[in-house]
């Protein structure tokens, strides 16, 4: 198996590029964030509704393009070297493998509204994403639904999915606006992502709204694809930060040269960028490759190689910009707020370690 | 999810290797790699004219010259299946994996029948003669002399090589050296095709760190070179050399990631029977060896593929800086491993074969260009940021 890309991967990922880096100078980018909202309306109608963007995954006879984990990884890495503001990953990687994977009807009839342009997240508790975090009763007609979650990425997506224990088992229920919830914005330390409160105060919601068949859906693995795309988008977002310090220090003159001339400087930014190669290989390898067994293992790895670079990359960033880099006019800051923040996301790194660890010790399975 | 498309090819060389590497072979599995390059040579050799015998010396070269024409993802299948069953450290690997194809490209057509055959047959075995005491990571910097007879037409070489693998165990040296008096760096340099058994070549071994030694020192004076033996033109020499090492292209560094994964696996077993499989740091330290090992494998296949785009331009000069750096950090974790146990020395097989991981990986950050030379080329040629200054004390 080669893993280069093909032509039409490198013109997805080139017109991605292209369009964010038009989209999204740093000035838009602040302004967003002033806004408090961390979304880019805007740009979002562009990317989903227009250029269909969060279709790439779905299959063809749900709309979509059918098209696969690389072409995905791509985007996600486009957007992340961006910080771009738009609920992309929640929608394509999050919301999108979930309703594949619960593979009902209901869920697959929302699949059109994605690649039509809606947003979607899936709204848990953070450290225990694969728990069941609100309760569902059954009542006339439907169910009604209490709990709390916070924080929440996108709460304010056109299609919140959540997980309730129902008795002795769990449901899955699509929640759109004015259904009853209350939703409430935080500010998130990395204001390029919207964050809030969703909270469920015994809401009723029609049987309708129900999108499971009462199996569990094989939400392990439609979480390792949330994973594998968190992790292509902050390697994304290092080879950003990267670039925007390499442009720096290649410009920053002290001793009557370049700061960027330095070995001492040129040196820390290979060891990066070696790292970056490694993330990055990794990402197109698993994606490329999608081995089934071992797929999982190895994003679980990807999650904590990929949060270690992004964070490292923004911290150096900081650092090699000096004075200025702790400013905030300039913007290294923004990218070590999101890295710092997304290692939040899903799970700590150090959890998804260990399940390698168990894997190769606790078994007699091969390394 | 996808069918293995070289499936029969892999079963026929696992078929092969099971086949073969038994008998009066089996003492040979694992053996011979790096930092174990002087063992059984011999028995290696005897290999090398085994693997002949199969047509599995050579693989990647055209038909023409009695290989077998695989494909680079071919190839790989073969180091990865040589590499699982076991298969030792190749004897023929510098004939194979750096003259062959260099002469194949820029040799005369005398030199590609008079050299290629030995090769392929696994009856003449080949050492490398580029590093000096005072050409390390600075390989421009060579000072061996190639001084022209003019009655013969034949070059006459005076000088010191350092760092030869196996020389002691080889016929034939390829040799960088000065053949224009007063020229400094890339320029006036020739490449040579040289007999070691000659008047005039001494051979001494270096001791190394774990207390083998495949490494030599190699002294000439006034060694022949015959005429005919002059590789591309005199003044060339550098374009020939940089030429050779580019041809390594990392296959075999494939089936290398095969024994790095045999030596994670001991590392567990090991882990799992004396409880250090329990220790929280021990256990993300391993998890994260896992971790890299499997992007070492995409990068490898990425490189491979030669895509031409920037970044896998500095992918593919990131490669060796991530795989030594890997190797090194595995060497601590096994000795971490394996305890006090580890440090004593004793004739376990198995521990004694990561005491020699521990000593000799601390080589794979130093040969075939420094940590510090692989940052420099990855800043320089992969981030375009300013050449490092040329000193003035030559």
């Amino acid at each position: 198996m080669d893993l280069i890309l093909t032509e039409d991967q490198r013109v997805i990922r080139e017109e991605a590029r292209r369009l964010l880096a038009d989209r999204m100078p740093s000035e838009r980018l602040r302004a967003v964030i002033s806004e408090g909202q961390g979304v880019d309306a805007g740009l979002w109608a562009t990317v989903a509704a227009e250029l269909g963007w969060c279709a790439l995954t779905i299959p063809e006879d749900c709309d979509g393009l059918g098209l696969g984990l690389t072409e995905l990884a791509l985007l996600m890495e486009a957007a992340g070297e961006r910080l771009a503001p738009i609920p992309l990953w929640e929608t394509t990687c999050l919301a999108i493998p979930i309703l594949l994977a619960l593979g009902t009807e209901a869920a697959h009839a929302l699949l059109p509204r994605i690649a039509a342009g809606q947003s979607a997240t899936f709204a848990c508790d953070p450290r225990q994403p694969e728990a069941a975090s609100l309760t569902a009763t059954p009542v006339a007609g439907g169910f009604a639904l209490t709990g709390r979650l916070s924080p929440v990425l996108s709460p304010r997506a056109d299609l919140v999915l959540v997980q309730a224990r129902l008795g002795e088992g769990t449901a899955w229920f699509a929640l759109e606006p004015g259904m009853g919830q209350t939703v409430q914005t935080l500010a998130g330390l990395d204001g390029t992502r919207q964050w809030g409160v969703l909270q469920l105060d015994g809401v009723t919601v029609s049987a309708l709204a129900r999108i499971d068949a009462g199996a569990a859906p094989a939400l392990r693995h439609a979480l390792a694809l949330a994973g594998l795309g968190l992790a292509a988008q902050q390697v994304g977002a290092a080879r950003g930060v990267m670039d925007l310090t390499l442009a720096y220090i290649a410009e920053r003159v002290q001793f009557g040269r370049t700061i960027a001339s330095f070995q001492a400087i040129k040196h820390r930014c290979a060891g990066l960028e070696a790292d970056l190669a490694e993330a990055r290989a990794l990402v197109y390898g698993v994606a490329t490759t999608a081995d089934p067994a071992t797929f999982a293992l190895e994003v679980a790895g990807l999650r904590a190689l990929a949060q270690d670079l992004v964070f490292r990359a923004a911290q150096e960033a900081i650092q090699l910009h000096g004075g200025v880099g702790i400013t905030w006019e300039y913007d290294p800051h923004l990218y070590f707020k999101r890295a710092q923040s997304d290692r939040g996301v899903l799970g700590d790194p150090e959890a998804h370690l260990d399940a390698i660890a168990a894997h190769l010790l606790e078994t007699e399975a091969k390394a | 999810m996808t069918q293995d498309p070289h499936h029969a090819l892999r079963a026929e060389i696992r078929n092969w290797m099971a086949t073969h590497l038994t008998g009066r072979f089996a003492p040979l599995r694992h053996r011979g790699h790096a930092g174990d390059g002087d063992a059984l040579p011999d028995l290696r050799k005897e290999w090398e004219r085994e693997l002949a015998a199969g047509r599995w010396t050579c693989p990647g070269w055209p038909e023409d010259w009695g290989g077998r024409g695989l494909s680079v993802a071919e190839q790989v299948v073969f180091q990865e299946e040589y590499g699982l069953a076991g298969g030792p450290g190749r004897m023929g690997h510098i004939g194979e994996g750096l003259v062959g194809p260099t002469l194949i490209e820029f040799g005369t057509e005398a030199q590609k029948r008079q050299f290629l055959p030995g090769i392929r047959a696994g009856t003449e075995f080949w050492c490398q003669g580029y590093s000096e005491p005072g050409a390390g990571s600075d390989l421009g910097n060579i000072r061996t002399r190639a001084r022209l007879d003019p009655e013969t037409g034949n070059w006459l070489v005076s000088g010191q090589k350092v760092w030869t693998s196996l020389a002691h165990l080889s016929d034939w040296i390829f040799v960088l050296a000065r053949c224009e008096e007063g020229s400094v760096g890339r320029n006036g340099l020739i490449f040579l095709l040289m007999p070691l058994n000659q008047p005039g070549i001494v051979i001494q071994p270096i001791r190394q760190i774990g207390g083998g030694a495949e490494f030599n020192s190699v002294f000439f004076d006034d060694s022949v070179a015959k005429a005919e033996h002059v590789v591309g033109k005199p003044g060339e020499g550098w374009k020939i050399a940089m030429a050779l090492l580019a041809f390594e292209r990392g296959i075999s560094t494939l089936g290398q990631q095969m024994a790095f994964s045999q030596e994670l696996d001991a590392i567990c077993q090991i882990a799992r029977e004396n409880g250090a499989a329990a220790r929280p740091a021990i256990r993300a330290r391993i998890a994260r060896a896992w971790v890299g090992l499997r992007a070492m494998r995409y990068l490898a296949m990425r490189v491979l593929a030669g895509d031409p785009s920037p970044e896998a331009r500095r992918e593919a000069l990131s490669y060796k800086y991530h795989w030594s750096n890997w190797h090194r950090d595995l060497g601590r974790l096994a000795m971490d491993v394996m305890g006090p146990e580890g440090a004593i020395l004793d004739d376990d097989p198995r521990r004694e074969r990561l005491r020699q991981l521990f000593l000799f990986s601390r080589a794979d950050t130093i040969y075939g260009g420094t940590n510090e030379i692989q940052l420099n080329l990855i800043a320089e040629q992969g981030l375009g940021m300013p050449r490092e200054p040329r000193g003035t004390l030559i």
